[in-house]
């Protein structure tokens, strides 16, 4: 079991081996209409390493059962495996306690909890919650729906022409009348990094809660919530290498205690009568029901993968892609990076004058390439631009600078089928 | 012909690049929007009818090459056929991109241009798109088509 401190390496070892790294990632072999794949659609989902194939199959072969409720051997097994992957997530984001960690059904399922649950219990009419104009709409919809349930009010922090929040306007949204902000890591749409810790002092200063939506932030930064002083963070296991259909949401001891309960059911409780439940404690307070076991065994296990790399070295490896593919895709004539934040991580989006995001799609498809076109789930973002959509590459620690070109060629095929060269 | 070339007709590139009677109408008798959630396809489109027959058809709005090509050529395909004539067009034209069509290049017509998006599963719905709110305009629907 894996539970440095530390969460993430950081000693700078021998030269990064992306090759090495490709292996390990069987379906990046493949070919897509006879071509190998180019897999750029990292955003969406990440692909899974044999590590986590092996774990999930293991885990159906040799230990399943349900978890938390059997005296069995299985069960126990089961129940450990499940636990000490817990813990794997809690030292991974450097959490005070495990307690904090609950499992969810993904980034959107961690927000819908924590504006439910939040909202109900201390939104009131006239109160404010803050959230920026890079949000994806799962940081958006959660907000709205409790905010017109509680006639409260939802105010939006502006971003500039490169894509980045209006600091200043940011601050002055905060006051004595928002009750919690909202706020991404990273823009999945256009790669902004947002200088989170910044913004989570900026709504300390009032007492303000701040969550941070960081699906697009732990498959790309070293996050640590303690020095972030995050109140809640949210994140999906998919997007990092790990299965679908599981999250995270860490939330402070504290500030979790305080919420009343999400969702009714078994493993929540600590007894039930007609007349009264008394719930569990914290994390199960808020994992009702028979979990994704497999998915949190998955999950753990890419993360412990994840930890036998440099850190600074994917850091550099990955910064070194989107600086690549962002300049030589500019330098082709017709081409427009959307979003030129001076913190990037992770996503080129670009639009080609003439030729629409879905059929460059199409296009690169044809050549084994996966990009996704359409407005990401941030149709806000698309409109601050005045586009209807973007194409999208979205990069993992396993691209290469290969894959770059390629991607640079696809783009001079695009143009070439439409005639534009 | 390759899968793209098939897809990518001249045809097409050419009603893409300068899409007929590409205006919003002055007068319709009735128009409609039709929107394509997953990728931001939106055209509205207009009809003035003179009895049964469609005296004038146009259209506006912005999408991919697929979907606005085939509203241009849809619209000059259907301005002066009846009510009637066009619901068969309309059927032609939705077995051709589904791959379900049996009809020679002769038979199609311009229509042929389209013959490659059976090959492409996900790029079905830009096709048919603004014939589909053309058909809820003929048939006076009311809500607004979307396809996904
Ligand atoms: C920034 C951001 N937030 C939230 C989500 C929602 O994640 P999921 O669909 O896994 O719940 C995504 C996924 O696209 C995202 O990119």
């Amino acid at each position: 079991m894996m539970t440095a401190e530390k969460t993430r390496k950081t000693k700078s070892s021998a030269a990064f081996d992306v090759e090495g790294i490709r292996r390990d990632f069987p379906i990046l072999s493949i070919r897509v209409h006879g071509k190998p794949l180019v897999y750029l659609d990292n955003a969406a989902t990440t692909q899974k390493p044999l590590a986590v194939l092996d774990a999930i199959d293991r885990y159906y072969r040799e230990e399943n059962a349900n978890v938390h409720r059997g005296v069995h051997a299985l069960s126990e097994l089961a129940t450990k495996k499940y636990e000490d992957s817990r813990e794997t997530v809690r030292a991974f984001i450097n959490a005070a306690s495990s307690k904090e960690i609950i499992f969810t059904r993904g980034a959107t399922d961690s927000i819908n909890l924590v504006a439910a649950t939040f909202g109900r219990k201390y939104l009131k009419p006239g109160d404010e919650v803050v959230i920026t104009g890079l949000e994806h709409h799962s940081n958006i919809v959660p907000w709205q729906l409790i905010c017109e349930e509680k006639q409260a009010k939802l105010r939006v922090a502006p971003i500039n022409s490169s894509g980045e929040v209006e600091l200043a306007e940011f601050e002055e949204l905060l006051s004595e009348k928002v009750k919690i902000a909202a706020i991404s890591h990273i823009s999945n749409a256009l790669g902004t990094v947002n200088p989170i810790r910044r913004m989570i002092e900026a709504a300390h200063r009032f007492g303000i809660p701040v969550l941070i939506d960081g699906a697009q932030g732990v498959p790309h930064l070293n996050v640590d919530v303690l020095a972030l002083d995050a109140d809640f963070y949210a994140f999906s296991s998919h997007k990092i290498f790990g299965p679908t259909g599981l999250g995270v949401l860490y939330g402070k001891e504290r500030l979790l205690d305080a919420l009343p309960p999400y969702q009714g059911g078994g493993d929540m409780i600590r007894s039930v009568t007609f007349e009264k439940t008394i719930f569990n404690d914290l994390p199960y307070k808020f994992e009702a029901g028979t979990p994704h076991i497999e998915g949190a065994i998955g999950l753990g296990t890419a993360l412990e993968y994840l930890h036998t790399f440099d850190w600074e070295a994917v850091v550099r490896h990955e910064h070194a892609l989107i600086r690549s593919a962002a300049d030589r895709l500019s330098e082709i004539e017709g081409v427009r990076i959307i979003g030129t934040a001076k913190e990037k991580a992770g996503v080129v989006s670009f639009v080609i004058d003439g030729i629409h995001p879905h059929d460059i799609g199409t296009i690169l498809d044809q050549e084994g390439i996966a990009i996704r076109t359409g407005h990401h789930c941030a149709q806000p973002v698309m409109d601050r631009f005045g586009i209807p959509a973007t194409a999208r590459a979205s990069f993992a620690f396993y691209n290469t600078v290969d894959e770059v070109d390629v991607l640079v060629q696809g783009i001079q095929k695009v143009k070439k089928v439409f005639g534009y060269v | 012909m390759s899968d793209l070339k098939a897809l990518y007709q001249e045809v097409i590139l050419d009603h893409n690049r300068n899409p007929r009677n590409y205006r919003k109408m002055e007068n319709p008798d009735r128009f409609l929007e039709g929107y394509n959630p997953l990728c931001g396809d939106r055209y509205t489109v207009y009809i003035k009818m003179k009895g049964e027959v469609i005296e004038d058809i146009s259209f506006q709005g912005s999408g991919c090459a697929i979907s606005k090509a085939s509203a241009s050529v849809m619209g000059s395909l259907l301005k002066g056929k009846t009510r009637a004539e066009a619901e068969v067009i309309f059927d032609q034209f939705h077995r051709l991109v589904r791959g379900e069509s049996k009809a020679d290049a002769e038979e199609l017509g311009k229509l042929a241009a389209f013959s490659g998006v059976s090959e492409f599963p996900a790029r079905v719905k830009c096709a048919i798109l603004a014939w589909h709110t053309m058909k809820n305009v003929l048939e006076d629907k009311a809500e607004s088509v979307s396809t996904e």
